[in-house]
């Protein structure tokens, strides 16, 4: 589904969002209640301007809009893999991205990640996966890398990787994977607006997906090796 | 002088805190391992590659976390990230004095690449929950693998960096940006260029790290102690200030490359004396060169 389709089932109308390049920002209403929206589109790969774009408009609705929910429309092939961005410090502006995100969360801004498209490592990791919670339409598509690349990573032969992803989601790319393992709160199926509802009123403020993760069985070690921590002597 | 790079993650503990201090949490002998690698046949180690828990630094209790570049590049798979945000919850509860990181990770380790790369986002979530109770978190970066990925994005959000000369701390590694965009955009093997780009002089110039060391576990033994109290509250106004730092810095480089070595040219328009000459000066000498 294309960004405006979306934002369209989900407001209405695409009025009041606009995209500037791979870049997406907006002011929108839902059920009478103001949302801002930012993200990006085009399989976007996430370098320093566009880690800054998204974060300014995050720090003004922290400013102009004490609480006001935000959602973020994730659709990136991962951090932009060039020289320029690596001198200017990608890494820094990322890291400024999540951290406004953050500071959202701690001020009571309910903010809310919706991968509608494809969402990669590096791009993904500052939006979508530090939101209170995170969400995937099913047709998304999240992941590390292919697993033909994986295969050259880790020397296995793609029918294994394959064959081990069917039992176990931590090898494989696929939007229910990472619901497995918590990193998707939810798929949201059929009715948006009321997909969003519930995600603006439930999702959670702290972090439980290591605790969804081992209770839906795809990631069943994480919360385990917290708690021992907590506990050891 | 004692080399930090080439020290291990469990000599760093011993020799950078208090003599004898280190106390570990979930010690290999408890054989804690990833069952991930063990599906793919891959060795594994008893501590899935991270060392965690307290210690004292100068007599300060701090709690610390050492990752072993020598296994799997540090890689960050779901025991070791769950490791590292136990140690991070443990001290929003104990609240010790300060966390001290010993970061060296190729990031995201890719044999188990989504419980990795959802670990590494609780471990940026549980440092900034660790920020926000007050307690300073310290990154140290100096071993042979560098800081990369998720880590490096993991080591911006802390409060103070300290870093060597050798050290490096980035996003993509080299290799990776050449094999996507070729040896024109990023030469990998140009080990002055991956430096220039990555490594502690620049870092420290640009104002990416806190503190420039030698390549010396003293040297970082002094540096963490000073900046033992070095608690940074994560504002709206801290956040704007540094919006308006990469805003600026953004705009010093050209967007198409015109020949002239990028890092030599932002360390100009930062206004760095000597811009040409920083790869053959010492770290002493680069450390003066830093406009406050």
């Amino acid at each position: 589904m294309n960004w405006n389709q979306l934002v369209t089932r989900l407001f209405g109308s695409a009025d009041g969002v606009h995209a500037a390049g791979d870049f997406l920002a907006g002011d929108v209403t839902f059920e009478g209640q103001p949302i801002t929206l930012v993200g990006t589109t085009n399989h976007a790969p996430i370098g320093v301007a566009l880690a800054l774009a998204q974060a300014r408009v995050v720090l003004d609705t922290i400013a102009r809009h004490p609480g006001r929910p935000i959602l973020l429309l994730i659709d990136t092939q991962g951090q932009q893999l060039r020289r320029r961005d690596e001198t200017l410090g990608i890494n820094r502006a990322m890291a400024h991205l999540g951290m406004c995100i953050d500071l959202a969360r701690r001020r009571g801004h309910p903010v809310v990640g919706l991968v509608y498209d494809q969402a990669l490592s590096g791009g993904f990791i500052t939006s979508g996966l530090i939101a209170d919670a995170c969400y995937a339409l099913p047709e998304a598509e999240i992941r590390v890398m292919r697993i033909p690349a994986m295969a050259r990573v880790t020397k296995l032969s793609e029918e294994v990787l394959t064959a081990l992803s069917e039992s176990n989601p931590v090898f494989a790319p696929g939007v229910r994977n990472y619901v497995a393992m918590g990193g998707v709160r939810a798929l949201w199926d059929g009715d948006l607006p009321a997909a969003l509802r519930d995600a603006l009123v439930h999702s959670p403020t702290t972090d439980e997906r290591a605790r969804d993760g081992a209770d839906r069985g795809g990631r069943r070690l994480a919360a385990a090796v917290v708690q021992r921590v907590l506990d050891a002597a | 002088m004692i080399s930090f790079a080439e020290c291990s993650a469990r000599e760093r503990l011993a020799l950078l805190f208090d003599a004898g201090s280190f106390h570990e949490w979930i010690a290999p002998a408890e054989r804690l391992t990833s069952p991930h690698l063990a599906q793919l046949g891959v060795p594994s180690a008893f501590d899935d590659g991270v060392a965690i828990g307290r210690a004292r630094l100068d007599g300060h209790e701090v709690f610390v976390a050492a990752q072993e570049g020598e296994f799997m590049g540090g890689g960050v798979g779901e025991v070791h990230g769950a490791k590292l945000v136990g140690l991070l919850q443990r001290a929003v509860r104990d609240e010790p004095e300060a966390v001290v990181l010993l970061a060296e990770s190729g990031g995201v380790r890719l044999h188990e690449a989504n419980a990795g790369l959802i670990a590494v986002s609780e471990v940026m979530r549980a440092v900034l929950d660790v920020r926000a109770a007050g307690i300073p978190v310290l990154v140290l970066i100096g071993g042979a693998n560098g800081c990369f990925g998720g880590m490096g994005i993991v080591a911006r959000c802390a409060d103070f960096i300290v870093m060597s000369d050798v050290g490096r701390l980035a996003m993509s590694g080299p290799e990776v940006i050449e094999a996507s965009h070729g040896v024109e955009e990023y030469d990998s093997r140009d080990r002055a260029l991956v430096w220039r780009t990555s490594g502690g002089k620049h870092r420290w110039l640009i104002g990416d790290c806190d503190a420039l060391v030698e390549d010396d576990v003293s040297a970082f033994r002094a540096a963490a102690v000073a900046a033992l109290k070095a608690s940074r509250p994560v504002t709206l106004e801290s956040l704007e200030a540094e919006h308006a730092l990469l805003d600026a810095r953004l705009h010093m480089l050209p967007i198409e490359a015109d020949g002239t070595d990028q890092a030599t040219q932002l360390w100009r328009e930062l206004g760095i004396e000597q811009a040409d000459r920083v790869p053959d000066l010492d770290v002493d000498a680069v450390r003066a060169l830093r406009i406050a």
